[in-house]
């Protein structure tokens, strides 16, 4: 019993409501969310560090005992994942206040961010499955009004897709939701899975599980991914980065969530379709990355072609994968902020999206050229930067258990991000400088140090990485084991 | 009476989903609509058609109906709600920006 866990969802709900009335007072309005923000990852990291002194901790709501009534449950992994959507919100904030422009702020634009980390935190820390759809509608509420946002054609357009796919994956929810209830009896995670393991997971569960598998696969955009890059490429760069960022990891969250905790008795089945689809979704997002000459396009595959890589650790599902996986989750989490930011800010400096129609940036923007370097070198998987640990884990786990077409498969799309970001490099940062240097637009500090931000931290997490490893140890090994979890949830009143 | 609901369900469901395959946008709209209140229908015959009486303990009875299918139902059926009205302003906006309601004339903007 512990409140102190609802914080990472209440204060970004509150600011959010207090943002609504101070519509017209911008520096309120920003002097507020950076405040909000801050606040959220201190209280954050106070949890992390609690957690790995107490245990487990959990908040019944309005004291009713698991399993009847709703309760938040914080691990290490839920709360590594909420520590950095904060963190990531408020550098995102940032860039906003330089770039979103006064229009978007006096049509709710602070609010509806935080509506949506309210909604992204609450999913995290949920330990109820109607809770979780809840939650989850609560973000995706808020990113249909931030993709619409400007309400040019093609965001239209595309928000008409977006919309309806996701209210279609919510449907599948619902069902799945029905489903279970009818043949379990009850929502809770830890409680479900403590059923499940008494009555057998038998054929009917297994389908239950494939059509929650389905719906967290709409939302992640593993396999399922068609809707993607058309709908992450439309919105206002920074929200464009708060999507890429932060809305496929909430589902990658449920996935590892269900298939750790509560479906875990029939891997051949579950596991071995998540592997097939992560394969899957690799592919096909190395060949949207290199098919497209659109700045934007390519982004938004390297989006897919990371959650595939991701997946890929679920799939092989030992603790040295999970360890990978929660590295790399973090790691994407920080460096695709940073690619949409950087991708946006060239946008915005030459006015073009087309990697033929730029060249020699790095004339005109150093530091822009080797921020962008930073973070090719950071998502390829080279070794100061913080993708290499993760990438290093997936490996050894999927050589242990002697996955080797996944291993193959994931290592091949690394060089593909490499490429369709160097083409990237090739074209728009060297060669010729087109732009001349009176008429060149200047490079807002505002916009500068996000980024620069950003990839203080994907180089800190590169060499700081054993600072973070009890934090990430811990969070694999109850995923590894979930009675761990179960045992903090149902202690006392099973 | 689960069997018939069971039924009902898959009812809705099938004229949802014609009305999602066709061109016109407020057609799609409403088979949003529909498929929403199949799942809902199906929560509640999940949780088990009037077993008993209400759930109250002043009730005394033999055995009670579950309660919990309609909590989540109220829920969802509110969020389902908000998502029609906002998928609807959505439509109208994108008919008063493009002049068309049909998707098949939507497709392939590449820009503005």
């Amino acid at each position: 019993m512990n409140n102190i866990i609802a914080m990472p969802m209440i204060i970004p709900l509150l600011t959010g409501i207090i943002l609504v009335f101070l519509r017209h007072n911008t520096k309120t309005q920003r002097v507020l969310s950076i405040l909000s923000s801050i606040g959220t990852v201190a209280v954050s990291l106070v949890i992390l560090h609690q957690i790995q002194q107490e245990g487990i901790l959990r908040l019944d709501f309005g004291g009713w005992l698991p399993p009847y009534g709703i309760l938040f449950v914080a691990d290490s992994f839920s709360m590594l994942l909420v520590v950095t959507t904060s963190i990531v919100t408020g550098i995102l904030l940032i860039y906003a206040f330089s770039s979103i422009g006064q229009q978007f702020e006096h049509m709710f634009f602070y609010p509806f961010v935080f509506f949506l980390v309210a909604g992204v935190n609450g999913s995290f820390l949920t330990g109820d499955l109607f809770n979780l759809f809840v939650c989850f509608e609560v973000m995706l509420l808020s990113s249909y009004v931030l993709i619409t946002m400007g309400g040019r054609k093609v965001q239209l357009i595309e928000s008409i897709k977006y919309v309806t796919i996701n209210v279609l994956s919510s449907w599948f929810f619902l069902m799945g939701i029905a489903y279970l209830y009818g043949t379990i009896g009850t929502l809770n995670m830890a409680h479900l899975s403590v059923r499940i393991a008494e009555v057998g997971q038998g054929p009917l569960l297994t389908v239950i599980s494939l059509i929650f598998l389905i719906v967290f696969s709409l939302k992640a955009g593993l396999l399922l991914y068609f809707w993607l890059p058309g709908s992450y490429s439309v919105p206002p760069t920074v929200i464009a980065a708060l999507f890429g960022a932060l809305l496929t990891k909430v589902g990658m969250y449920a996935l590892f969530r269900v298939f750790t905790l509560i479906f875990y008795h029939e891997p051949i089945i579950t596991h071995t379709a998540i592997g097939v689809m992560a394969i899957l979704t690799m592919i096909g997002g190395s060949v949207g990355a290199l098919a497209y000459n659109d700045i934007r396009k390519i982004v938004s595959y390297n989006v897919v072609i990371a959650v595939g890589f991701i997946l890929a650790g679920l799939a092989i599902s030992t603790e040295i994968a999970f360890q990978g996986a929660i590295y790399y989750l973090i790691h994407d989490m920080i460096v695709k902020a940073l690619l949409f930011l950087l991708a946006g800010t060239m946008i915005y400096l030459t006015g073009k999206t087309k990697i033929e129609e730029m060249s020699g940036l790095i004339r005109n923007y150093p530091a822009l050229g080797w921020l962008f370097f930073i973070t090719m070198l950071s998502l390829a998987g080279i070794p100061p930067l913080s993708g290499f640990i993760g990438k290093v884990f997936i490996g050894q786990g999927a050589i242990e258990s002697g996955s080797f077409a996944l291993l193959i498969v994931a290592f091949a799309s690394g060089i593909f991000v490499l490429y369709s970001l160097l083409r990237i490099f090739l074209n728009s940062f060297w060669g010729e400088t087109i732009i001349n240097e009176d008429d060149d637009v200047p490079l807002k500090r505002g916009m500068l140090v996000p980024c620069i931000l950003f990839a203080i931290m994907t180089v800190a997490i590169g060499i700081g990485v054993e600072a973070l490893a009890p934090y990430v140890s811990d969070a694999a090994r109850t995923l590894m084991n979930p009675e761990i979890y179960i045992e903090a949830v149902l202690q006392g009143n099973r | 009476m689960e069997t018939l609901m069971t039924i009902l369900v898959g009812f809705l469901v099938m004229i949802a989903v014609y009305l999602l395959l066709s061109r016109n946008l407020i057609r799609v709209i409403l088979g949003t609509a529909v498929l929403s209140h199949a799942a809902h229908l199906l929560l509640m015959t999940m949780g088990g058609l009037k077993k008993g009486s209400a759930p109250l303990l002043g009730e005394n009875a033999e055995s009670y109906t579950d309660a919990l299918p309609q909590a989540l139902i109220l829920t969802a059926i509110v969020i389902s709600f908000a998502v029609t009205a906002f998928l609807l302003v959505l439509a109208y906006r994108t008919y008063k920006k493009t002049g068309t309601d049909n998707l098949q004339e939507l497709r392939g903007f590449e820009d503005e």
